[in-house]
């Protein structure tokens, strides 16, 4: 009995597999349509995907709990509204003592200094930090040390360079211990750091000096009050729960120490890591979307080459259908019959599709153009949606076939 | 087995209507071997259709095995065809791409189910045990229609039609499948029903019915 009952399944999957494999190039024509829809989705999503966790793991290394406090009223692009020197140090000392939940704050004070060592003459980002700055943002060194506690005291003549930076500018030679005039000073360079990989805001294309030693390079310009004015405040949330609380703490008190009318725009405005991260893991995710729909147009038309083929097979085999109407087929059995065999080749054009993307996906970050991640939703995805369309576009010709009146059937040529 | 009352069949031509059947009465008793005889378009075809349940009669009652099966559904004759009928037709309609073994399981497919060692003993009954794996077109005409009669009687039904059996055949071959059916007729008790043209053949049956115009002429037992 049990054995009736699976063959009573597996009859019309032998049945749908000879009327594919007796038509060979046709059924791998049709495959192919499949074929090339599934891979175009699944690479292209495995290139949204992978462009979404590349963002996502830069800003990791930016740190996840970072908050960054900048003068002007909008940041967009690298475009800054509003007056630029709003920012003092003492906001800086201000955030530290006043609101809660912060571990640690840094200032920075940054500028485009000439660099001169020997006869080479280059500019680069110089930032003043004071001693938090480093670990709020993450860096690490790779080569040579870090700034000691005296080195930031004494605001000692000593500089850690980016990556990209000590490249550019050392090429192949070691750059610990080089000496070069920045602004007004010499300074030694003490450290190189760790290459973070990124191209948004990266500190491997800066240059890193005590605050003290910037002030001696360059004269930090003071607000009309006399506050020091400095290019950024960075601090971390020590509980990130609370990281709006935080933000809405600083916005009261800087807005209050600034003396700013109710009716007025910020004058500073601080963006915290997991806000960038969303904001730009949103704008990935529509974009994964849109390379994703241009992807299914193909596979929609390929599943009208299946609806097409599947049109010529019916009529072709009208003969075959009338034949089997005779050996008491039922409107059943030829729809299921003729369903199976779309449905069975989208699915293989499925497969053969998943394999086909992911060499792709996988050539295009072997390549190092981007990175890609293949997942398994997209994989599950793509095999149903090309079953479904197997099914949807098998639909039509299957039921035509179903409706053939057997006596008209039989004497088709 | 077969009892056909005032069965008419008329099939819409454009704005005329063509009468292929005319109040045809019949009866036909189990394990009897007939041949139906009549010129082109006396109705012969469309009377074993009826008989087949591949066709309605737009009048009239058809009870097989005592059931009125005139007013089936589609579906409904679909499922008398596979539990009743074994066709075998004059243009054989095998599937050429299918091996005759596969043929003749075919034929018990929507039956209930293949059985392999079922279509090997059909196969042998009609002498064909040694082309079980040939492709109707490695087949000779002969040979094809006897892969038909094994595909309509694995089945086992009780009821075979024939719409010129030997018409395709050269007479050679057209004698030994009428030696065939006639001999699966003697041993199994199947009920068959015959169109042909040959009265030679004819007369191996034990009744003849004739038919003109979509009527019943005359019928002559043997």
């Amino acid at each position: 009995m049990k054995k009736d009952q699976l063959k009573k399944w597996l009859e019309p999957l032998e049945t749908a597999w000879v009327g594919v494999a007796t038509h060979k190039l046709r059924s791998s024509l049709t495959i192919l349509g499949i074929v090339i829809g599934v891979a175009a989705v699944i690479s292209l999503m495995s290139i949204g995907r992978g462009a979404e966790a590349q963002i996502i793991s830069n800003i990791e290394k930016m740190g996840s709990n970072l908050i960054t406090i900048r003068p002007g009223s909008f940041t967009f692009g690298g475009v800054r509204g509003g007056v630029s020197e709003t920012l003092t140090m003492e906001d800086a000392e201000a955030i530290s003592q006043q609101v809660p939940y912060i571990s640690a704050v840094a200032s920075s004070y940054s500028s485009n200094l000439q660099l001169v060592m020997g006869g080479e003459n280059t500019n680069a980002q110089v930032n003043g930090i004071t001693p938090e700055y480093m670990q709020i943002n993450n860096m690490k060194v790779a080569s040579g040390a870090s700034f000691s506690e005296q080195d930031y005291q004494r605001g000692a003549k000593v500089a850690v360079f980016g990556a990209n930076v000590a490249k550019t500018l050392f090429g192949n030679a070691p750059p610990i211990g080089q000496q070069m005039r920045m602004g007004t000073i010499i300074v030694y360079v003490i450290g190189v750091l760790e290459s973070k990989g990124t191209r948004f805001n990266s500190p491997d294309d800066a240059v890193y000096i005590p605050l003290a030693a910037m002030q001696q390079a360059v004269a930090q310009p003071r607000t009309p009050q006399g506050g020091r004015i400095v290019t950024a405040i960075s601090l971390t949330v020590s509980d990130q729960s609370q990281t709006q609380n935080v933000i809405d703490a600083i916005t009261s008190l800087l807005r209050t120490s600034h003396k700013l009318a109710a009716s007025a725009d910020n004058d500073f405005n601080i963006m915290s890591t997991e806000e960038i991260a969303s904001t730009l893991s949103e704008t990935m995710g529509t974009m994964t979307l849109l390379l994703g729909a241009i992807a299914a147009i193909s596979l929609l038309v390929g599943g009208i080459g299946v609806m097409n083929i599947m049109l010529v097979s019916v009529l072709e085999r009208t003969r075959e259908i009338g034949i089997r109407k005779a050996l008491g087929a039922r409107e059943r059995d030829i729809w299921l019959q003729f369903l199976i065999e779309a449905a069975f080749l989208t699915f293989a054009g499925g497969i053969i599709g998943v394999v086909l993307g992911w060499v792709v996906a996988y050539l295009v970050s072997s390549m190092g153009l981007m990175t890609t991640v293949v997942t398994a939703d997209i994989v599950i995805l793509a095999v149903s949606v090309s079953i479904g369309i197997g099914l949807f576009f098998g639909f039509y010709p299957a039921w035509n076939a179903s409706r053939l009146n057997p006596i008209e059937a039989l004497r088709a040529e | 087995m077969i009892r056909l009352q005032d069965i008419t069949k008329v099939y819409p031509m454009g704005k005329r209507e063509l009468t292929v059947l005319s109040g045809v009465n019949l009866n036909i008793k189990k394990g009897e071997l007939v041949a139906i005889m009549g010129p082109s378009g006396s109705g012969k075809t469309t009377l074993l259709n009826l008989i087949g349940c591949l066709d309605k009669p737009t009048s009239g009652s058809y009870y097989l095995e005592d059931r009125e099966v005139s007013r089936l559904s589609s579906n409904e004759l679909a499922q008398v065809r596979a539990q009743k009928v074994g066709f075998v037709f004059q243009t054989f309609n095998l599937l050429p791409r299918l091996s005759a073994l596969a043929n003749v399981e075919l034929g018990m497919r929507y039956a209930g189910g293949s059985d392999r060692s079922q279509a090997l003993e059909a196969l042998a009954k009609v002498g064909l045990s040694d082309r079980a794996n040939h492709r109707p077109t490695e087949l000779s005409g002969g040979e094809q229609q006897r892969v038909a009669i094994a595909r309509a009687l694995v089945k086992k039904p009780p009821l075979i039609l024939a719409d010129e059996p030997t018409g395709n055949l050269d007479s050679r071959s057209g004698e030994e499948i009428i030696s065939v059916l006639t001999s699966l007729h003697a041993e199994q008790g199947i009920t068959l029903l015959m169109i042909t043209h040959d009265a030679n053949i004819a007369h191996h049956c034990q009744r003849i019915i004739h038919l003109k115009d979509g009527e019943v002429v005359s019928e002559e037992s043997i």
